[in-house]
């Protein structure tokens, strides 16, 4: 189990260091957001999650596609805008989704917006009566939308099997939460709902594993939804070409001394792990996310052709002719 | 074979007949389910659907059509009302940002089935904040199919193809037609999203319309008659998809064009088709297409002020006639 943590948070790092680097080499356009940092929460917290599950994710999401499970190569070529892709680059790096394989519901890139949409899955499934917990994960900054309070409000009182999974990475672009927010924890509203909630260290993936699987079987037996906080650190600016200088050096210091790549490697050598293995494992994501971008520039643009296409199940064409 | 039932009855019934045809229906809002509606729309359906099918929201209304499009997501046909349609700005997020663009941003990968119903409209003496016509704002957002049915007739069958679509529908009723009794035919039927309806046939001028106003133009017709004035109504039931094929062919026909809605006439949907005649259709116009609409103000309170508000059959005659040059 602690392997395959491992190996979730090297390739999560890699594949974005992978997009980060086609990105300054001007391959791929728009906003990248980057979940270097917090990779141990994203391997820990997906671990917990079970097949038949459902997620949302955020702008910074592609860590949850890899923790998930989902295919660097379709993920990458989403990101160049190309056919191959998971939304056949209708999408992007903020709107990455995928029905048939993940059951994740979207990355979006309204802040907040997962919240809603995961109380609407959980709505579903009680609805249908299936076993099915979805889990919106979202960001710091996304506890401060009326949307955070309206849907765990309403989650709350119709015991909605929902569990909703916080990375805190301290940033909301450039503000840092506390200059906006009184409470030191931000899970810690959920007691205002009624609705149980623990703050974890995301840098640690296995107590993160340990609080998401009991905030799982919390909502799946029935007992309403759950909030998970997970403290992680946002080694990027917000963006990628963000330098950060809004942030003081102290962050990064704390950030570095507590990496959860470099935590759960040491530890993994002190149980007798080699330097072999764990270096074939960061050897094997190389390669792995090395394809993934050959993959993505090889692929084919859009027809620009299809551009009207996908915009409405039925009469699409007299729908969008006027 | 008919019967003769209001406008928010043959609603009720439209809803009923899809929630027990398919359980993945369900709807949602304010005072929906104990209440059953303050138009008393759903009274009843708490007792015979229970409460995972008919569902009492607080006043979260960004909240409650955030969760609808995650069910419609995930298969369910959610009816999600707002109590009046002004209230779509606090839940404009999930209607604009989320269903409507959920489909392309995935690449077709799902669909957001959710129908939301939106009281609408002028007259009731609600002032500026619950008397609006939002046709503009919703038609402007790609995704969304927009409809605003008049009759009793229409309200049902649309209703229920609304419900049936794949796509998310605004299905826009105005306030001041739910009391209205009027024939429909017995039994369930539906009426295709996308066609309009040729009300009342003319030769002279096309009173293109929707909504309440049809009614208010089928009047102003009468008056025309009287006057040796022909004109057609053609009631556009769906404003997207439109059905240009039928303006197209009524234009073709009177060669003139007033468009009525009661939206605020700057930036109004009302304006769009009229831009869009006067770019395809200007070799058949006799004269520049005119918009008959709401003044560019909020909506007043005092009923002498608001009536200026809102085109009446008076205005629709006179709008007529200038067209006329009459």
């Amino acid at each position: 189990m602690l392997l395959g943590f491992y190996r979730t948070m090297v390739r999560i790092r890699s594949f974005e260091e992978h997009a980060a680097e086609c990105f300054t080499k001007g391959m791929l356009a728009g906003n990248i957001h980057l979940s270097i940092g917090q990779e141990g929460a994203e391997a820990g917290a997906f671990a917990a999650i079970q097949p038949q599950d459902y997620f949302t994710s955020t702008h910074r999401g592609h860590g949850h596609v890899i923790a998930r499970g989902g295919d660097p190569k379709l993920a990458m070529a989403e990101l160049f805008g190309k056919k191959t892709g998971y939304c056949k680059g209708k999408g992007g790096s903020m709107h990455i989704a995928d029905m048939a394989k993940m059951n994740h519901l979207g990355a979006n890139g309204i802040v907040g917006a997962g919240q809603g949409i995961s109380c609407g899955s959980a709505l579903a499934s009680k609805i249908m009566g299936d076993n099915a917990v979805t889990v919106g994960c979202f960001g710091d900054g996304a506890t401060n939308e009326g949307t955070f309070h309206e849907n765990l409000n309403m989650a709350a009182a119709w015991n909605l099997p929902v569990v909703w999974f916080i990375e805190n990475n301290c940033y909301g672009v450039s503000t840092e939460i506390h200059r906006v927010t009184n409470t030191p924890d931000l899970a810690s509203r959920a007691a205002a709902y009624g609705v149980e909630y623990a703050v974890v260290d995301g840098t640690d993936p296995v107590e993160v594993y340990e609080a998401m699987t009991k905030a799982m079987e919390h909502a799946r037996s029935g007992k309403g939804p759950y909030v998970l906080e997970a403290k992680v650190y946002r080694y990027q600016g917000h963006y990628c070409g963000d330098p950060a200088v809004y942030r003081p050096a102290k962050y990064m210091e704390d950030a570095l001394k507590n990496d959860a790549i470099e935590k759960l490697g040491k530890k993994l050598k002190e149980l007798g792990v080699s330097d072999e293995e764990l270096d074939k494992i960061k050897q094997e994501a190389q390669e792995e996310m090395d394809e993934a971008v050959k993959f993505a520039d090889a692929s084919e643009y859009p027809d620009p052709a299809t551009v009207l296409d996908d915009m409405y199940v039925t009469d699409n064409e007299r729908c969008v002719a006027r | 074979m008919s019967k003769k039932i209001t406008v928010s009855k043959a609603i009720g019934e439209a809803l009923h007949e899809e929630m027990l045809r398919d359980d993945k229906v369900f709807i949602m809002g304010e005072d929906m389910a104990v209440m059953g509606n303050v138009f008393a729309i759903t009274k009843g359906f708490l007792e015979e659907f229970g409460p995972n099918r008919v569902i009492d929201t607080p006043i979260s209304e960004e909240g409650f059509c955030g969760m609808a499009v995650g069910a419609a997501m995930r298969g369910m046909r959610p009816v999600v009302e707002l109590m009046y349609d002004d209230f779509a700005t606090v839940a404009a997020d999930p209607l604009l940002n989320q269903a409507a663009k959920m489909r392309y941003m995935t690449g077709g990968q799902c669909s957001v089935p959710m129908v939301l119903r939106a009281p609408m409209g002028s007259g009731r003496r609600n002032a500026g904040q619950h008397s609006q016509s939002f046709e503009n704002f919703f038609c402007h957002f790609p995704g969304l199919k927009v409809i605003a049915p008049c009759s009793a007739e229409d309200a049902k069958g649309m209703l229920k193809s609304a419900i049936r679509d794949d796509d998310p529908v605004i299905c826009l009723e105005h306030k001041l037609l739910y009391a209205h009794k009027e024939e429909i035919p017995e039994g369930e039927y539906t009426i295709p999203l996308g066609q309009a309806k040729v009300k009342r046939e003319g030769k002279d001028l096309t009173i293109i319309s929707w909504s309440r106003e049809v009614n208010f133009s089928l009047e102003a017709a009468e008056t025309l008659a009287a006057e040796g004035i022909d004109v057609e109504v053609l009631d556009l039931r769906s404003l997207v998809p439109l059905d240009w094929d039928a303006i197209k062919a009524s234009v073709s026909k009177t060669h003139n064009v007033i468009v009525v809605s009661e939206e605020v006439k700057r930036g109004s949907y009302a304006g769009e088709i009229s831009a869009q005649i006067a770019e395809e259709l200007f070799d058949e116009l006799d004269a520049p297409v005119e918009r008959v609409c709401g003044l560019n103000i909020v909506s007043p309170f005092s009923p002498v002020l608001e009536d200026q508000n809102f085109p009446h059959p008076e205005t629709i005659v006179a709008a007529v006639k200038h067209v006329l040059n009459k």
